[in-house]
């Protein structure tokens, strides 16, 4: 399975719609870091809206996409992580701390768009 | 008691199975949105580590009820290396796999009862349980 990414302006953006298994979080993030560098994107939005479960591994995926993409020069933002998602990262003792986040992708292109410009 | 619904746990989409399986008997059970994703969280860092740490194990799913409530167990049962220093593998952080060594600490959290018996070459055992409110 692999999660689609789609190009818009100078930016990239994933609507994660499945279950992610380890091995669909890897080659996500495998597949994003070579979207990055062929397409020369500023900036990324990944949104969470449909995710109901986020452990430990995926979030590890997540917190090195973010870290991993920012070495390359591309801007993450996560979006629309679900309250109890949220609940659930807090009682593995996981914060996210230096990753962006929004409310939904509109509010996350706005995000961008605020921080790199068109 | 009902009897156990188990899942084996030896492919890593096993992962996927049994937390999803957790999540449907959480649901059936009457467990609101945010127990139902503290139970298939908890369930997925059991069964990874099954995977990642042992040849193979099981998570097994009991319904227990008494007088005024009712609760979902989850058991983790696998005979791999087993752990030597229990102490240290409930500390946050701590990982011999270079994750984030939030699974076990994290699953102590997430449910409200947790016990975990493991001897060196014989294997580990891990119960834990969510009451419905
Ligand atoms: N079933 C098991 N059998 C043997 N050792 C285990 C088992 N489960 C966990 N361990 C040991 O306990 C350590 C801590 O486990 P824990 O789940 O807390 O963190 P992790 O698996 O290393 O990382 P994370 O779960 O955050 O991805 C593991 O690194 C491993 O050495
Ligand atoms: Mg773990």
């Amino acid at each position: 399975m692999r999660i689609p990414i789609l190009k818009l302006h100078n930016y990239l953006l994933i609507s994660i719609q499945t279950e992610i298994d380890d091995n669909t979080a890897i080659q996500f993030q495998e597949d994003l870091l070579n979207k990055i560098h062929q397409s020369g994107s500023s900036g990324v939005v990944i949104d969470l809206t449909s995710v109901d479960i986020i452990d430990s591994f995926i979030a590890k995926v997540l917190g090195d996409v973010v870290t991993m993409s920012d070495l390359m020069g591309a801007k993450v933002v996560l979006t629309g992580i679900q309250p109890a998602v949220a609940m659930t990262l807090i009682d593995l003792g996981i914060h996210l701390k230096n990753v962006p986040t929004a409310l939904d992708l509109e509010q996350g292109l706005i995000k961008l768009y605020q921080e790199l410009g068109e | 008691m009902t009897p156990q619904s188990c899942v084996t746990i030896q492919k890593e989409w096993d992962i996927v199975g049994a937390r999803q399986l957790g999540r449907d008997i959480a649901k059936k059970m009457g467990f609101g949105t945010v127990d139902q994703a503290r139970i298939a969280t908890a369930i997925s860092e059991l069964a990874r580590n099954i995977y990642l740490y042992t040849e193979n194990g099981q998570i097994c799913f009991e319904v227990v009820e008494n007088m005024n409530r009712k609760g979902l167990v989850i058991l983790s049962t696998d005979n791999g290396p087993g752990i030597d220093d229990i102490g240290r593998v409930m500390e946050d952080g701590y990982s011999t796999s270079g994750g984030l060594g939030a699974g076990l600490p994290g699953v102590k959290r997430l449910m409200d009862e947790f016990d975990v018996q493991s001897e060196v070459g014989v294997g580990t055992k891990i119960k834990a349980i969510k009451w419905a409110r």
